[in-house]
């Protein structure tokens, strides 16, 4: 997977979250963007996910440009999954209703086809036995296995997400991050926003440093740990890891 | 020391009048039989000063029966026919076409700072009038369903913006067009939260159409008003009305409070 970014700039009002990034990520699995809160990693991603439109700048996922029309971008996110920090999930759906709708509204799969391939989906992430539960009555760390469940059902050429833990206690954090370890073994690209270094550390190829509204170091998981290039890096990993 | 060791006739007299914790689970007995009581004899004793000769009244019980038959329909009709205007109306306000979501704002604004009468007697006597709309019943019906219909406007809005940005993030995410997305999660979840004040709605609809008796349709408060003129049996005439519109609010209010706990939102 390769994604490039040409000049990428995106601003609220007159506040630019995102001034003029131009970088290459080249990752055979995952991607994962730390930085500091407001440093524009869930912007960036956002982006990439083709939810907002850039300011200015371009997008390549491998090798396309994503377009600049609403119905065209639409198109690209059909292609791909997002899972966001919580409230993923169609609170007036069960857990399977949840996983179908957009094999059935969006892929035009038919129902009871869509209905075997959400039941895998989730028999795959240990959730068969809540396919009849409504978001409520599932815990937090549930609800982001189904969320990732449904994203995946479509079989996306790329796997994006947004914080995927970050509103949950260390018990539900760990039961999704291994879910997410776990995707490894398929196929599908993932580009990560985290605040968990251990989890970037072990499981991403690549770990990008968004900060300042662009990306002054990114390197290989090991290196970018064990030798920090950046002064910035170095700072952010010693604040947050010194308790 | 006296809180711990009250008199017998203390611990009667807190746990006949008084909700308080740890207290008998049901305490109102005593309460619920001495208000009764006391109020009947106010009642009694008020009503005896009044003239009501309900053998005369008894006479026009048919007048009563068709005018709160013709109530129920009015109010049937109009909530239906508000139904579709409020939502038509809550769209309008969120339309990215500025022209219709103006029109629509104002709408809701001027007619929700109206009085039903104003609305009614301009309605009825100058625009009505200006459109040689001379039918009362259907008119009436309309201008009560374009009242109510800005109420129903405002709770559907409350409804629909209730839907957090969240769930619109993961509809598009997921490749849903906008029209899919107020199908398939938007309108669920709306009519959801909107189910208990539709239904409150529908009780304000049936007590606010009493007022089209002065454009002279011949709904249950409109035949009061006449009983009561031929008859001059006030009390005989209005207690049986206020009667018959209790029999309709109570139980949806009722229903309301049912619905509110089946549709209570889990978040």
């Amino acid at each position: 997977m390769r994604i490039d970014l040409h000049g990428l700039t995106k601003s609220f009002g007159d506040h630019r979250v995102l001034d003029g990034v131009t970088t290459t990520f080249e990752f055979p699995h995952t991607l994962a963007l730390i930085g500091p809160s407001g440093g524009g990693k869930s912007t960036l991603l956002r982006l990439i996910a083709g939810l907002d439109a850039a300011t200015a700048g371009v997008i390549e996922v491998d090798g396309r440009p994503l377009p600049n029309d609403e119905r065209s971008l639409r198109d690209y996110r059909r292609g791909i999954g997002v899972v966001f920090q919580a409230y993923n999930l169609f609170p007036h759906l069960n857990a399977l209703e949840n996983v179908m709708l957009p094999l059935v509204h969006v892929h035009r799969i038919p129902p009871a086809e869509a209905r075997e391939r959400a039941l895998t989906v989730l028999r795959r992430f240990q959730l068969e036995a809540h396919a009849g539960k409504q978001p409520a009555m599932l815990s937090g760390g549930q609800r982001q296995r189904v969320a990732i469940a449904r994203a995946l059902a479509p079989s996306p050429s790329l796997l994006l997400l947004d914080e995927p833990t970050s509103a949950l206690d260390p018990e539900m954090t760990a039961e999704v991050l291994e879910v997410i370890a776990e995707l490894r073994e398929s196929d599908t690209p993932i580009v990560l926003v985290t605040h968990e270094m251990g989890f970037a550390r072990h499981t991403a190829d690549i770990v990008a440093f968004v900060a300042d509204g662009g990306i002054p170091f990114s390197a290989p998981a090991v290196e970018f740990f064990g030798n920090p290039g950046t002064e910035s890096v170095r700072r952010f990993l010693a604040k947050i890891l010194r308790y | 020391m006296r809180r711990d060791h009250p008199s017998k006739l203390h611990a009667f007299l807190r746990d006949a009048f008084f909700d308080r914790p740890g207290g008998p689970r049901s305490p109102h007995a005593v309460t619920v039989a001495l208000l009764l009581l006391g109020y009947s004899l106010a009642c009694w004793y008020g009503f005896s000063r009044v003239a009501g000769d309900w053998g005369l009244v008894w006479n026009y019980r048919v007048a009563f029966v068709q005018g709160w038959f013709l109530t129920i329909l009015i109010s049937i009709a109009a909530l239906f026919l508000s139904t579709a205007i409020g939502v038509a109306a809550a769209l309008a306000r969120r339309s990215a076409f500025l022209p219709l979501r103006y029109t629509a704002a104002v709408y809701v604004e001027s007619v929700r700072g109206l009085p039903l009468v104003v609305l009614i007697l301009f309605g009825f006597y100058v625009v009505a009038n200006a459109l040689q709309w001379h039918d009362r019943f259907s008119a009436g019906i309309v201008i009560l369903s374009l009242f109510s219909g800005a109420y129903i406007a405002e709770i559907i809005r409350a409804g629909v913006e209730s839907v957090g940005r969240s769930q619109w993030d993961s509809a598009r995410a997921i490749g849903l067009t906008t029209a899919q997305t107020y199908r398939l999660v938007v309108f669920p979840q709306v009519l959801r939260q909107s189910l208990p004040p539709l239904a409150g709605q529908f009780s304000s609809i049936i007590k606010d159409s009493s007022l089209l008796f002065i454009i002279g349709i011949t709904e249950v408060t409109f035949a009061a008003q006449q009983v009561a003129s031929a008859t001059y049996s006030n009390l005989a005439a209005y207690l049986p009305l206020g009667l018959l519109y209790l029999a309709l609010t109570l139980p949806v209010s009722l229903l309301t409070k049912w619905l509110e706990r089946r549709f209570r939102y889990e978040t």
